[in-house]
Protein backbone atom coordinates (compact mmCIF):
# COMPACT_ATOMS: atom_id res chain seq x y z
CA UNK A 1 0.00 0.00 0.00
CA UNK A 2 1.29 3.43 -0.87
CA UNK A 3 2.32 5.54 2.09
CA UNK A 4 1.22 8.72 0.43
CA UNK A 5 -2.45 7.83 0.41
CA UNK A 6 -3.54 11.45 0.03
CA UNK A 7 -2.14 11.40 -3.48
CA UNK A 8 -4.17 8.50 -4.79
CA UNK A 9 -7.55 9.08 -6.37
CA UNK A 10 -10.77 9.13 -4.40
CA UNK A 11 -13.66 7.08 -5.70
CA UNK A 12 -16.46 9.07 -7.27
CA UNK A 13 -18.79 8.02 -4.45
CA UNK A 14 -16.38 9.18 -1.73
CA UNK A 15 -15.65 12.46 -3.54
CA UNK A 16 -19.35 13.28 -3.81
CA UNK A 17 -20.14 12.13 -0.26
CA UNK A 18 -17.44 14.40 1.14
CA UNK A 19 -18.67 17.33 -0.99
CA UNK A 20 -22.24 16.73 0.18
CA UNK A 21 -21.17 16.95 3.81
CA UNK A 22 -19.84 20.52 3.74
CA UNK A 23 -23.26 21.12 5.23
CA UNK A 24 -24.61 18.42 7.60
CA UNK A 25 -26.85 15.82 5.99
CA UNK A 26 -28.34 12.41 6.70
CA UNK A 27 -27.99 9.40 4.42
CA UNK A 28 -31.05 10.10 2.30
CA UNK A 29 -29.99 13.73 1.93
CA UNK A 30 -26.57 12.62 0.71
CA UNK A 31 -28.10 10.37 -1.95
CA UNK A 32 -30.46 13.14 -3.13
CA UNK A 33 -27.69 15.75 -3.12
CA UNK A 34 -25.36 13.58 -5.19
CA UNK A 35 -28.10 12.91 -7.71
CA UNK A 36 -28.70 16.65 -8.02
CA UNK A 37 -25.01 17.59 -8.21
CA UNK A 38 -24.42 15.08 -11.00
CA UNK A 39 -27.63 15.95 -12.88
CA UNK A 40 -29.00 12.48 -12.22
CA UNK A 41 -25.93 10.64 -13.49
CA UNK A 42 -24.80 9.24 -10.12
CA UNK A 43 -27.51 7.32 -8.29
CA UNK A 44 -25.73 6.11 -5.16
CA UNK A 45 -27.02 2.84 -3.73
CA UNK A 46 -27.69 2.63 0.02
CA UNK A 47 -25.37 -0.38 0.46
CA UNK A 48 -22.51 1.46 -1.19
CA UNK A 49 -23.26 4.58 0.86
CA UNK A 50 -23.37 2.63 4.14
CA UNK A 51 -19.97 1.04 3.52
CA UNK A 52 -18.45 4.37 2.52
CA UNK A 53 -19.87 6.24 5.54
CA UNK A 54 -18.44 3.66 7.95
CA UNK A 55 -15.01 3.79 6.32
CA UNK A 56 -15.02 7.61 6.28
CA UNK A 57 -16.03 7.73 9.96
CA UNK A 58 -13.19 5.34 10.80
CA UNK A 59 -10.72 7.48 8.86
CA UNK A 60 -12.10 10.56 10.58
CA UNK A 61 -12.81 12.29 7.27
CA UNK A 62 -16.41 12.78 8.40
CA UNK A 63 -18.07 12.80 11.81
CA UNK A 64 -21.44 12.18 13.34
CA UNK A 65 -23.11 15.52 13.87
CA UNK A 66 -26.38 14.54 15.41
CA UNK A 67 -28.68 11.62 15.77
CA UNK A 68 -31.96 13.21 16.78
CA UNK A 69 -35.29 12.02 15.40
CA UNK A 70 -33.59 8.64 14.90
CA UNK A 71 -31.83 10.02 11.84
CA UNK A 72 -28.06 10.30 11.96
CA UNK A 73 -26.57 13.35 10.32
CA UNK A 74 -22.93 13.61 9.34
CA UNK A 75 -20.55 16.41 8.39
CA UNK A 76 -17.08 16.67 6.92
CA UNK A 77 -14.08 17.13 9.26
CA UNK A 78 -11.06 19.38 8.80
CA UNK A 79 -9.10 16.32 7.68
CA UNK A 80 -11.80 15.53 5.14
CA UNK A 81 -11.58 19.05 3.76
CA UNK A 82 -7.81 18.68 3.33
CA UNK A 83 -8.40 15.45 1.42
CA UNK A 84 -10.84 17.27 -0.90
CA UNK A 85 -8.37 20.11 -1.48
CA UNK A 86 -5.65 17.62 -2.42
CA UNK A 87 -8.03 15.80 -4.72
CA UNK A 88 -9.00 19.06 -6.43
CA UNK A 89 -5.32 19.74 -7.17
CA UNK A 90 -4.96 16.27 -8.65
CA UNK A 91 -8.11 16.66 -10.73
CA UNK A 92 -6.98 20.09 -11.97
CA UNK A 93 -3.75 18.52 -13.14
CA UNK A 94 -5.67 15.77 -14.98
CA UNK A 95 -8.04 18.27 -16.53
CA UNK A 96 -5.26 20.65 -17.60
CA UNK A 97 -3.26 17.85 -19.21
CA UNK A 98 -6.35 16.35 -20.77
CA UNK A 99 -7.41 19.65 -22.27
CA UNK A 100 -3.90 20.45 -23.47
CA UNK A 101 -3.37 17.14 -25.26
CA UNK A 102 -6.83 15.92 -26.20
CA UNK A 103 -8.89 19.01 -25.54
CA UNK A 104 -11.83 20.16 -27.55
CA UNK A 105 -9.99 23.16 -28.95
CA UNK A 106 -7.34 21.03 -30.67
CA UNK A 107 -9.86 18.43 -31.79
CA UNK B 1 -56.17 -8.76 -0.30
CA UNK B 2 -53.53 -11.23 0.75
CA UNK B 3 -52.21 -13.88 -1.55
CA UNK B 4 -49.88 -16.73 -0.62
CA UNK B 5 -47.65 -18.36 -3.22
CA UNK B 6 -45.42 -21.35 -2.56
CA UNK B 7 -42.32 -21.43 -4.68
CA UNK B 8 -38.70 -22.48 -4.24
CA UNK B 9 -35.76 -20.64 -5.74
CA UNK B 10 -32.10 -21.28 -5.31
CA UNK B 11 -30.99 -18.59 -7.74
CA UNK B 12 -31.55 -15.29 -5.94
CA UNK B 13 -31.29 -13.18 -9.08
CA UNK B 14 -34.14 -15.10 -10.67
CA UNK B 15 -36.07 -14.81 -7.42
CA UNK B 16 -35.54 -11.05 -7.39
CA UNK B 17 -36.65 -10.87 -11.02
CA UNK B 18 -39.79 -12.82 -10.20
CA UNK B 19 -40.62 -10.55 -7.25
CA UNK B 20 -40.33 -7.52 -9.50
CA UNK B 21 -42.52 -9.17 -12.11
CA UNK B 22 -45.14 -9.83 -9.43
CA UNK B 23 -44.83 -6.22 -8.30
CA UNK B 24 -45.37 -5.08 -11.90
CA UNK B 25 -48.63 -7.06 -11.82
CA UNK B 26 -49.74 -5.35 -8.62
CA UNK B 27 -48.64 -8.02 -6.15
CA UNK B 28 -46.24 -6.64 -3.59
CA UNK B 29 -44.27 -9.00 -1.35
CA UNK B 30 -44.96 -8.44 2.34
CA UNK B 31 -43.46 -11.54 3.93
CA UNK B 32 -41.31 -14.54 3.18
CA UNK B 33 -40.16 -17.69 4.92
CA UNK B 34 -39.25 -21.18 3.70
CA UNK B 35 -40.56 -20.94 0.11
CA UNK B 36 -43.73 -19.19 1.27
CA UNK B 37 -44.33 -15.79 -0.29
CA UNK B 38 -47.05 -13.50 0.99
CA UNK B 39 -48.21 -10.77 -1.37
CA UNK B 40 -50.55 -7.83 -0.92
CA UNK B 41 -52.44 -6.25 -3.79
CA UNK B 42 -51.27 -2.78 -4.70
CA UNK B 43 -51.12 -0.59 -7.75
CA UNK B 44 -48.92 -2.25 -10.38
CA UNK B 45 -45.24 -1.19 -10.53
CA UNK B 46 -45.44 0.51 -7.13
CA UNK B 47 -42.23 -0.99 -5.72
CA UNK B 48 -38.81 -2.11 -6.84
CA UNK B 49 -37.60 -5.13 -4.87
CA UNK B 50 -34.02 -6.07 -4.07
CA UNK B 51 -32.47 -8.98 -2.22
CA UNK B 52 -29.21 -8.76 -0.37
CA UNK B 53 -27.02 -11.32 1.35
CA UNK B 54 -25.59 -9.90 4.57
CA UNK B 55 -22.36 -10.79 6.33
CA UNK B 56 -24.26 -12.00 9.36
CA UNK B 57 -27.68 -13.39 10.20
CA UNK B 58 -30.38 -10.76 9.74
CA UNK B 59 -31.00 -10.82 13.50
CA UNK B 60 -27.37 -9.93 14.32
CA UNK B 61 -26.84 -6.44 15.85
CA UNK B 62 -24.60 -5.45 12.92
CA UNK B 63 -27.33 -6.39 10.47
CA UNK B 64 -29.93 -4.54 12.54
CA UNK B 65 -27.80 -1.39 12.39
CA UNK B 66 -27.64 -1.70 8.61
CA UNK B 67 -31.36 -2.40 8.27
CA UNK B 68 -32.07 0.63 10.46
CA UNK B 69 -29.89 2.71 8.14
CA UNK B 70 -31.86 1.49 5.13
CA UNK B 71 -35.17 2.31 6.80
CA UNK B 72 -33.95 5.78 7.74
CA UNK B 73 -33.23 6.32 4.08
CA UNK B 74 -36.57 5.53 2.57
CA UNK B 75 -36.09 1.80 2.02
CA UNK B 76 -38.55 -0.66 3.47
CA UNK B 77 -37.34 -3.89 5.00
CA UNK B 78 -39.95 -6.44 3.96
CA UNK B 79 -38.61 -9.77 5.19
CA UNK B 80 -35.47 -11.59 6.25
CA UNK B 81 -34.47 -15.19 5.88
CA UNK B 82 -31.28 -16.34 7.56
CA UNK B 83 -28.65 -14.03 6.04
CA UNK B 84 -30.90 -12.73 3.26
CA UNK B 85 -32.97 -9.58 3.41
CA UNK B 86 -35.80 -8.52 1.11
CA UNK B 87 -36.16 -4.77 0.71
CA UNK B 88 -38.19 -2.46 -1.49
CA UNK B 89 -38.43 1.17 -2.46
CA UNK B 90 -41.21 2.99 -4.25
CA UNK B 91 -40.40 3.10 -7.94
CA UNK B 92 -41.54 6.74 -8.05
CA UNK B 93 -38.18 7.51 -6.40
CA UNK B 94 -36.29 6.30 -9.44
CA UNK B 95 -33.94 3.40 -10.10
CA UNK B 96 -33.05 1.38 -7.05
CA UNK B 97 -29.92 -0.68 -6.62
CA UNK B 98 -28.28 -1.46 -3.30
CA UNK B 99 -24.76 -1.44 -4.70
CA UNK B 100 -23.74 1.01 -7.39
CA UNK B 101 -19.97 0.90 -7.65
CA UNK B 102 -17.59 -1.85 -8.76
CA UNK B 103 -16.02 -2.38 -5.37
CA UNK B 104 -19.23 -2.90 -3.42
CA UNK B 105 -20.86 -4.99 -6.18
CA UNK B 106 -17.80 -7.21 -6.20
CA UNK B 107 -17.96 -7.62 -2.44
CA UNK B 108 -21.58 -8.73 -2.62
CA UNK B 109 -21.00 -11.23 -5.44
CA UNK B 110 -18.06 -12.69 -3.52
CA UNK B 111 -20.25 -13.10 -0.44
CA UNK B 112 -22.87 -14.95 -2.50
CA UNK B 113 -20.24 -17.10 -4.17
CA UNK B 114 -18.77 -18.07 -0.78
CA UNK B 115 -22.22 -19.09 0.48
CA UNK B 116 -22.90 -21.26 -2.60
CA UNK B 117 -19.44 -22.77 -2.23
CA UNK B 118 -19.97 -23.81 1.37
CA UNK B 119 -23.45 -25.20 0.59
CA UNK B 120 -22.05 -27.12 -2.37
CA UNK B 121 -19.28 -28.70 -0.27
CA UNK B 122 -21.83 -29.62 2.37
CA UNK B 123 -24.23 -31.24 -0.14
CA UNK B 124 -21.48 -33.16 -1.92
CA UNK B 125 -20.08 -34.51 1.36
CA UNK B 126 -23.50 -35.55 2.62
CA UNK B 127 -24.23 -37.10 -0.77
CA UNK B 128 -21.02 -39.08 -0.93
CA UNK B 129 -21.25 -40.27 2.67
CA UNK B 130 -24.79 -41.53 2.12
CA UNK B 131 -23.96 -43.21 -1.17
CA UNK B 132 -20.92 -44.84 0.44
CA UNK B 133 -23.05 -46.17 3.29
CA UNK B 134 -25.62 -47.48 0.79
CA UNK B 135 -22.89 -49.24 -1.16
CA UNK B 136 -21.44 -50.80 1.99
CA UNK B 137 -24.87 -52.08 2.99
CA UNK B 138 -25.51 -53.25 -0.58
CA UNK B 139 -22.25 -55.16 -0.63
CA UNK B 140 -23.28 -56.85 2.60
CA UNK B 141 -20.29 -55.42 4.41
CA UNK B 142 -22.42 -54.02 7.14
CA UNK B 143 -25.83 -54.98 8.37
CA UNK B 144 -25.84 -52.67 11.32
CA UNK B 145 -28.43 -50.48 9.63
CA UNK B 146 -30.57 -51.64 6.82
CA UNK B 147 -31.72 -48.34 5.41
CA UNK B 148 -30.18 -49.05 2.03
CA UNK B 149 -32.84 -47.20 0.07
CA UNK B 150 -32.98 -44.25 2.42
CA UNK B 151 -29.22 -43.74 2.24
CA UNK B 152 -29.21 -44.12 -1.50
CA UNK B 153 -32.04 -41.65 -2.06
CA UNK B 154 -30.65 -39.08 0.41
CA UNK B 155 -27.23 -39.53 -1.16
CA UNK B 156 -28.50 -38.95 -4.68
CA UNK B 157 -30.64 -35.95 -3.69
CA UNK B 158 -27.71 -34.32 -1.87
CA UNK B 159 -25.38 -34.96 -4.78
CA UNK B 160 -27.91 -33.46 -7.19
CA UNK B 161 -28.20 -30.37 -4.96
CA UNK B 162 -24.40 -30.18 -4.94
CA UNK B 163 -24.42 -30.06 -8.74
CA UNK B 164 -27.19 -27.45 -8.54
CA UNK B 165 -24.99 -25.15 -6.45
CA UNK B 166 -22.04 -25.87 -8.73
CA UNK B 167 -24.10 -24.56 -11.65
CA UNK B 168 -25.08 -21.46 -9.66
CA UNK B 169 -21.50 -20.63 -8.75
CA UNK B 170 -20.30 -20.58 -12.33
CA UNK B 171 -22.10 -17.43 -13.56
CA UNK B 172 -21.38 -15.62 -10.29
CA UNK B 173 -17.67 -16.40 -10.54
CA UNK B 174 -17.72 -15.20 -14.13
CA UNK B 175 -19.20 -11.89 -12.95
CA UNK B 176 -16.59 -11.62 -10.21
CA UNK B 177 -13.81 -12.10 -12.74
CA UNK B 178 -15.33 -9.57 -15.13
CA UNK B 179 -15.68 -6.95 -12.38
CA UNK B 180 -12.14 -7.61 -11.18
CA UNK B 181 -10.76 -7.07 -14.66
CA UNK B 182 -12.86 -3.90 -14.99
CA UNK B 183 -11.54 -2.69 -11.64
CA UNK B 184 -8.00 -2.66 -12.99
CA UNK B 185 -8.92 0.20 -15.27
CA UNK B 186 -11.94 1.82 -13.63
CA UNK B 187 -13.35 2.33 -10.21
Amino acid sequence: MSENSQRSALTEAVFYILLSLYSPLHGYGIMQNIKELSNGRVNLGPGTLYGAINTLLEKNWIELQDSDFRKKTYRITQLGKTVIQDELLRLEELLANGNRIAGRESK
Amino acid sequence: MKRVVWRCFIDYEREEGWLNKMSAQGLALTDYSWCRYVFAETTPHKYIYRMELLDNLATDPESSAYIRFLEENGIEHVASFQRWIYVRRESSQGDFDIYTDLESKLKHYKRVSALWNSLMVMEFSLGLINIAIALLIGAGLTTAFSFFHVNLIVGLVCTALGFGFLRLIEPINRKVKELEREREIRE
